[in-house]
């Protein structure tokens, strides 16, 4: 396996006129958790968004650039967006369970794409990877929306482990949770870096500083830094990543 | 100068009277229907045929006629408006081709029942008469379906409109196809709505006259014994009794039924809702 799982090249997007994201060009490499953080409204959740081609499901979006996963361009025509978002799963902002039972949320993505036998194994394993199965275990058919918060967002992680990914996108996946819950994610992020590729959009600075290997920082829909977490943190090369780091603006 | 308590006061008032406005209409409706018709309600009156025209017997052939129309009329747009509704909101892009369907679709809904009693005689009564048996619960049944295609249509629009973005993107990011989502996550959820305004598409398709006049209706109390017969109907009943001079006591009997049949199609519509929105609830 190459080292890098994901590379982007001169990537563009725009909204109709506006123009969210400018010229990314960024390497994520395998098993390892890559952060991104930046101010409100900077494009790193739009970036994030076209690792898995979310952004397919937003009218008017306009995308140039390549995002080669395993050094195949996921924009070329002959890619089925389906098996992608397999590989690339997501998790999301805020947590969302599908009004259903437990059980039926893991075991949603398998049965999605035909697998019938042994999903019992499946959303045992799942449940177990996303650090929630004790927690569950007696009650997978209670509906899902009476977990906390907290749950919640682990259950929509087990949901995501139970198709296999290879990738996994966190979308700010703590900013709706508690510090408990917070921490339990993040405990379960550094677990899941083993065998999962991680991206982490993220507007905690000390999150991005705990869990991440890799740290890029965007601001206005450019990718300003790109480096290891350490040599953001303690020596930015740009100005405007030691500005935001240091609170100055943000 | 008025005080603000005093001009709350006087808003208080006139939003209370159009409140106790709308509870009076209904029931001097109701109470004027059910004294004039409970005269003429008994078992017989349910479950017998009219005779002498409608004047002595009973209005069995109507209540199931009214039934067998209301079946077909649900059956017809049912998976044709949820269909419909499904494309509009889920398959295609907002822009010209939807804006043209919702206009259109409105512009059905605007047209009187009368011209759908019209194009259901020409259609299905005249041209397609080998196939619907003319006058028949057929032809009347997939006219009233027309009629409320664009309830059914608009409603469940609304109602799927209503499930979270979070939701199909949580499916969709686990790779799921967009119909299967539609099957397993949008459908679900939109499902109490749906409900809700097939059945009240239903009370409007029960209670019309105009469009089964000509495509189903008949005077003669027979029971029809399939959807190719003709049928009585309440609506058509009632019109006759009353037109006619027949029976007051009976058309007010009629019409009774016919609205306490509406109210429990209501009720329904209202328990199925809550029911059907028990798991739903975040």
């Amino acid at each position: 396996m190459s080292e890098n799982k994901i590379e982007v090249k001169d990537l563009n997007l725009w909204y109709n006129e506006n123009h969210a994201l400018k010229n990314i060009t960024v390497d994520i490499r395998s098993n390892k958790v890559t952060a991104l953080i930046g101010p409100s409204g900077c494009g790193k959740t739009t970036f994030i968004r076209t690792l898995n081609r979310m952004n397919d499901l937003i009218d008017n979006v306009k995308i140039s650039g390549k995002v080669f996963l395993d050094g195949k361009n996921i924009y070329d025509p002959d890619v089925d967006v389906v098996s992608l978002r397999k590989r690339v799963g997501m998790v999301f902002q805020k947590p969302n369970p599908f009004p259903m039972t437990i059980y039926d949320n893991v075991a949603y993505g398998p049965k999605a794409h035909g697998i019938k036998n042994g999903l019992k194994e499946i959303v045992e394993k799942s449940l177990k990877s996303a650090a929630l199965w004790d927690e569950v275990k007696d009650r997978l058919d209670k509906p899902a929306l009476d977990l906390s918060g907290g749950q919640q967002q682990r259950l929509c992680i087990a949901r995501t482990l139970a198709v296999k990914p290879e990738v996994i996108l966190f979308d700010e996946p703590c900013s709706a949770l508690d510090p408990i819950s917070t921490a339990k994610v993040e405990e379960l992020i550094n677990e899941l870096k083993k065998n999962y590729t991680i991206v982490i959009v993220t507007h905690n600075m000390q999150q991005a500083a705990r869990v991440s290997d890799f740290t890029g920082f965007f601001l206005l829909g450019k990718l300003v830094e790109f480096g290891k977490t350490k040599d953001i943190f303690e020596r930015p090369k740009e100005r405007a990543t030691e500005d935001y780091i240091t609170g100055r603006f943000g | 100068m008025i005080s603000a308590y005093v001009k709350d006061k006087i808003a208080k008032a006139i939003f209370w009277i159009s409140g106790m406005t709308i509870i009076l209409t209904l029931f001097a409706i109701l109470g004027y229907v059910a004294v004039k018709g409970i005269g003429a309600m008994s078992l017989e009156f349910l479950l017998e045929i009219p005779r002498a025209a409608g004047r002595e017997g009973g209005i069995f052939p109507a209540i199931l006629g009214t039934l067998y129309l209301t079946a077909i009329a649900l059956l017809f747009a049912a998976p044709i408006g949820v269909g419909a509704a499904i494309y509009l909101t889920e398959f295609t892009k907002e822009g010209r081709i939807t804006n043209i369907i919702r206009l259109w679709v409105d512009t059905l809904n605007a047209v009187p029942s009368i011209v759908f009693g019209l194009f259901g005689f020409a259609l299905f009564v005249f041209y397609l008469r080998d196939y619907t048996g003319g006058v028949s619960i057929l032809s009347g049944g997939l006219t009233l379906g027309f009629m409320i295609l664009p309830t059914v249509i608009r409603t469940s629009e609304v109602a799927i409109k209503t499930v979270p973005k979070s939701d199909k993107e949580g499916s969709y990011a686990l790779g799921a196809t967009k119909l299967y989502t539609v099957r397993k996550v949008i459908l679900p959820s939109a499902l109490p709505g749906i409900v809700t305004g097939l059945i009240l598409g239903l009370g409007r398709a029960a209670g019309e006259t105009a469009p089964i006049i000509f495509t189903a209706a008949v005077l003669n109390p027979i029971l029809p014994t399939s959807i190719f017969d003709p049928t009585m109907a309440l609506t058509t009943h009632l019109y006759t009794l009353t037109s006619e001079g027949i029976s007051e006591r009976n058309a007010f009997g009629t019409a009774l039924v016919l609205i306490i049949m509406i109210l429990i199609l209501n009720y329904t519509a209202r328990f199925l809702d809550n029911y059907l929105s028990r798991n739903l609830k975040r």
